[in-house]
């Protein structure tokens, strides 16, 4: 059925071209969001690799990022779709239980030499001894910084810990005498990155850990999550150094210069680098009370669809092969910004001024293994909510959260079985 | 002239001259609450005139006005295609429903017959299911068919819709039964008499409908995104959304593509009015 | 000729009746009914949309009869309702009402009423978002403080969300209820309203005697119609409020906005399908309820 589809799809579009004499023997569909910059590393990675792998070729079909999800959804119980396609790290287990991808081959993706040379959470994408998929390019999360708001406030240096950015943030807040916020100490904003920051970095570094090892139960409500939550909360509650919200995106708040610290990722460097009038710094996350340090990685990754057989399957694995390589994680970083999977692919080092706090951040990141990104996300928005919005207590709200998380944890294991 | 005329005839007067006083007052209010309504269309002017560091700010006129955002968006090729796709669609789509609302609605309104009440409910409950949930049979009925990444994968969902029928049922309904029995007694048939007689009589109606089902699929936005795969098969808002990306959104691009997009509708709604005014006009001549 | 049996012309109207609706009940029975069967189907399934389906008999509505989530939205989708209806459709006759007895500019200010309508609702959405926005940018907020009255929260409150985001609803579509109210008041012959005035009618007793009975097949519509839309709000919910849908703690979500995270998101369908059932139902009982109430009296 899928071959005969096939067939009629190359017999179209032969004849749609014209062309008589150069067909393809195989074509591979490759599906990602749609990013200009990734869209353009993408087809030049797919020319390099048609030319070095003449006989076959690749189609690359995108999607408007907000809706890549619904448009994947629609597709796939239909059938329908790539032989490789791009999925957010933490959907993997979804398509893994749907049977929608295959494990790579060994041959060509030793697990051995996986784990040697990618960064470690990279091993979230291992299930039963085999690796399911892997990314091009990896992100965390650093402290922007404001260099003129700093400077005006007295500020040498950026804040090195969590104690220090509740103190330069309450120097940086400007507050109006009808107790009006106009510029921020810090921006707060959970639907942004601040879930993942409180999540796995903040709770670690109040000495507790957000999940058990096996990541089937949530172990956030304990003195470490408390302390952690109160922290969090208390930048807006207690010191009013901030304010969930304003200017209706934390980024917003700091393109606009009127924020002085503001957390994000590595994939933001783009937007920043082009923001007229705005002279920023970046730095590692604060280090915890006791001095540790923590941070979040995430990464979209490159998967062969249990669509894909036979010849497809070699094309796509070869594809897979190419789109891993140091040469693909280089041209990914010269054209999309995004750091290299591998430590060792690319000639960033950890001491550049703008990449090298994300990739030491890298070095002790966790990737949070979701078992349904947008629902536990959404118990954390929640979560602060409740505290902010209703005045409920931290502990009461913490409880409240784990109970709904561990819901949706157990939900889904049960599905799984 | 008796007294008692003239003594109305002053009244009138006195009553025109109030009457003029409250007409103005009356202009007066509705043209600022018309001012009001297009005011946060005048920020999305202003801000599709911005550089983006602008964007953040709420000052009507910007600092620095630029043009940069049409160009962007006018020179990108798939902006043509969006825009030629978009109006393709919504305008077959709007005749479509010009000819079948108008048909089942007539039917219905000036039509004895047996599960006529069934056949209106079963058509108006069709407005009671979320386009959400019908997309998915929908994707599985197109790739059968063939018909993903075509204009009719796009149209077919919407070339009769319950909103146009319930709609012309209700304007038909105000035609009066003796225009139709006359036509009848003159030969003409069924057909004949809903096109030449009844249709004109609704001629304001079916304006309205013809701009509200163009509105409609101009806008028309989850399922184009589904059935089309290219990106020169794109409607304009499934276009306009490639100008957000991840953790983002370019705000001054999304404003310039919705006044680019505004025009076309802004132009089709002329007209119609037009047609909804000349309605009326005939409809007075004949009373 | 001769004159031939009623009845006969009786079957004649019949036939021509369902002759006109053949093709269209094809239409529908295939492109809505078929695909609206199958999510009723899958009410009593439990699937996730990648992998198998399985049976889960009343699972799914017992589900939904225990989810406090449910039961918030449940109330929710009726004050979008309650409130949405009645305010834009008085809203809406009284701008139509006057408008039709403007004759200056009148097609000028018909178009400004009507422009909102027209306009991308995201590209909407994101003004009104930051209209609502406190001090120093929001431009209600900066009104407020002008007057120095202290600023209030609009979208970020568990109270005020709905509200704030009913607003740009009723907005946009006020232009589209003028029209049609507009096209009603020009669907009443002048000669019942001249004669009224020459009965020496009062204004008001001219509009609820004359117009208003005239006008009932328009009212009946837009009630119907006003009221399946803020029964299916989702648009400016979602628009209004893209980082945390339906935010903030479930304060502003509809049913349909639930619908729609619980199949795309959770890509629970069956749970998913089981809510648009009991939408289907409460959406098909207020409108019954509706036809009924305002259904002609003999």
């Amino acid at each position: 059925m899928a071959s005969w589809k096939m067939g009629l799809l190359a017999a179209a579009a032969a004849t749609a071209i014209g062309a008589t004499g150069a067909r393809a023997d195989v074509e591979i569909e490759y599906w990602q969001y749609f990013f200009e910059a990734r869209v353009k590393a993408m087809d030049e990675l797919i020319a390099r690799f048609e030319a070095q792998n003449p006989g076959i070729t690749v189609k690359q079909t995108h999607f408007p990022y907000a809706d890549y999800r619904t448009k994947v959804a629609a597709a796939i119980p239909a059938g329908e779709g790539p032989d490789v396609v791009q999925l957010f790290y933490g959907w993997l287990n979804d398509y893994v239980a749907a049977d929608l991808i295959q494990p790579l081959p060994a041959d060509r993706f030793a697990p051995a030499a996986i784990e040697a040379n990618y960064y470690p959470m990279v091993q979230a994408m291992k299930i039963d001894g085999a690796y399911w998929a892997l990314p091009t390019a990896v992100r965390s999360l650093a402290l922007f910084y404001n260099k003129r708001l700093l400077e005006a406030a007295g500020i040498t240096a950026p804040a090195a810990t969590l104690d220090e950015l509740v103190a330069h943030a309450g120097k940086l807040a400007v507050v109006d005498g009808a107790g009006n916020v106009s510029t921020v100490g810090v921006t707060t904003g959970m639907t942004a990155q601040d879930h993942h920051w409180l999540r796995e970095v903040l709770i670690r570094q109040f000495g507790g850990a957000p999940y058990s090892d096996d990541n089937r139960t949530v172990t956030y409500d304990s003195d470490a999550g408390r302390a952690a939550l109160a922290w969090y909360t208390g930048l807006e509650k207690e010191h009013g150094v901030t304010r969930a919200g304003f200017m209706d995106e934390p980024q917003a708040a700091f393109r606009a210069g009127r924020a002085g610290y503001h957390i994000d990722g590595s994939f933001r460097l783009g937007a920043l680098a082009g923001e007229r009038g705005l002279d920023w710094g970046v730095t590692e996350l604060p280090a915890g009370p006791d001095g540790s340090r923590s941070n979040y990685a995430s990464y979209w990754v490159n998967a062969i669809t249990s669509k894909a057989a036979g010849e497809e399957f070699e094309a796509a694995a070869k594809f897979m092969e190419f789109i891993t390589s140091d040469e693909a994680m280089q041209l990914w970083l010269e054209v999309v910004g995004e750091l290299p999977a591998k430590p060792a692919a690319a000639g960033t080092s950890a001491e550049d001024p703008v990449y090298g706090p994300f990739i030491r951040g890298l070095a002790y990141g966790h990737a949070t293994v979701f078992a349904d990104e947008t629902a536990q996300r959404q118990v954390f928005v929640d979560m602060v909510n409740r505290v902010l919005l209703e005045g409920a207590s931290v502990a009461d709200s913490l409880a409240a959260a784990a109970v709904a998380e561990q819901a949706i944890l157990d939900r889904y294991h049960a599905a799984s079985k | 002239m008796t007294a008692a005329s003239e003594a109305l005839l002053r009244a009138d007067a006195a009553g025109r001259r109030r009457a003029g006083l409250g007409a103005a007052l009356r202009w007066l209010l509705l043209f600022a609450g018309g001012l009001a309504m297009v005011a946060p269309l005048a920020y999305m002017l202003a801000t599709s005139l911005k550089y983006p560091f602008e964007v953040f700010n709420l000052n009507l006129v910007p600092e620095e006005p630029t043009l940069d955002n049409y160009r962007e968006v006018l020179l990108d090729r798939r902006f043509g295609w969006w825009f030629f796709n978009s109006f393709l669609v919504a305008s077959l789509t709007t005749v479509s429903n010009l000819f079948w609302d108008a048909l089942v609605g007539y039917t219905l309104a000036k039509f004895r017959f047996r599960f006529r009440q069934v056949v209106f409910v079963a058509v108006l409950s069709t407005l009671m299911i979320p386009t959400e949930m019908l997309v998915i049979p929908w994707y599985l009925m197109s790739q059968q068919f063939g018909w993903l990444n075509s204009y009719w994968g796009i149209m077919f969902p919407g070339l009769m819709t319950a909103f146009g029928v319930f709609l012309m049922r209700q304007f038909f309904q105000t035609v009066p039964d003796d225009f139709l029995e006359a036509a009848r007694i003159d030969g003409l048939n069924e057909f004949l008499i809903w096109w030449r007689v009844a249709m004109p009589l609704v001629r304001p109606a079916l304006a309205a409908l013809a701009i509200f089902v163009f509105l409609g699929n101009w806008t028309a936005f989850i399922w184009p995104l589904i059935v089309t795969n290219d990106q020169t098969m794109y409607t304009l808002p499934v276009g306009l959304t490639t100008f957000s990306v991840e953790q983002s959104v370019q705000w001054e691009m999304i404003m310039t593509g919705a006044a680019v997009s505004v025009l076309p509708t802004l132009v089709v709604f002329l007209v119609f009015q037009r047609f909804i005014i000349r309605g009326v006009v005939m409809a007075g001549l004949k009373g | 000729m001769t004159r031939r049996p009623a009845l006969t012309v009786r079957q004649k109207q019949v036939a021509w009746a369902w002759g006109f609706l053949a093709v269209p009940v094809a239409f529908y029975v295939v492109i809505r009914f078929y695909p609206t069967a199958q999510a009723f189907v899958l009410a009593f399934l439990d699937w996730n949309l990648l992998g198998s389906r399985s049976w889960a008999g009343l699972g799914n509505f017992a589900r939904l009869w225990a989810d406090p989530t449910f039961w918030k939205v449940f109330r929710n989708t009726f004050v979008y309702l309650l409130i949405g209806t009645p305010v834009s459709l008085l809203l809406a006759f009284t701008v139509a009402f006057h408008l039709d007895r403007v004759r200056f500019m009148h097609g000028t200010i018909r178009a400004l009423y009507f422009l909102p309508f027209m306009t991308s609702a995201v590209a909407m959405a994101w003004v009104w978002r930051w209209f609502y926005q406190p001090v120093p940018i929001g431009l209600f907020n900066n009104a407020l403080a002008s007057f120095g009255i202290p600023q209030l929260r609009f979208l970020n409150s568990t109270t005020n969300a709905l509200p704030a985001i009913l607003a740009p609803a009723i907005w946009a579509g006020l232009g589209f209820q003028i029209i049609i109210f507009m096209a009603g008041l020009r669907a009443i012959p002048k000669s019942f309203l001249e004669a009224a005035r020459i009965d020496g009618l009062s204004g008001w007793a001219t509009l609820t005697r004359i117009t208003l009975p005239l006008m009932k097949p328009t009212i009946v519509f837009l009630v119907v119609f006003t009221s399946i839309g803020f029964l299916r709000i989702f648009d400016h919910v979602f628009n209004m409020t893209t980082a945390d849908p339906g935010g903030p703690l479930n304060a502003s979500k509809p049913l349909v906005l639930m619908i729609y995270q619980t199949a795309f998101s959770s890509y629970d369908m069956g749970y998913a399908a089981a809510q648009t059932v009991v939408l289907f139902v409460v959406l098909l009982a207020v409108s019954l309820a509706q036809l009924w109430l305002m259904r002609d009296r003999p």
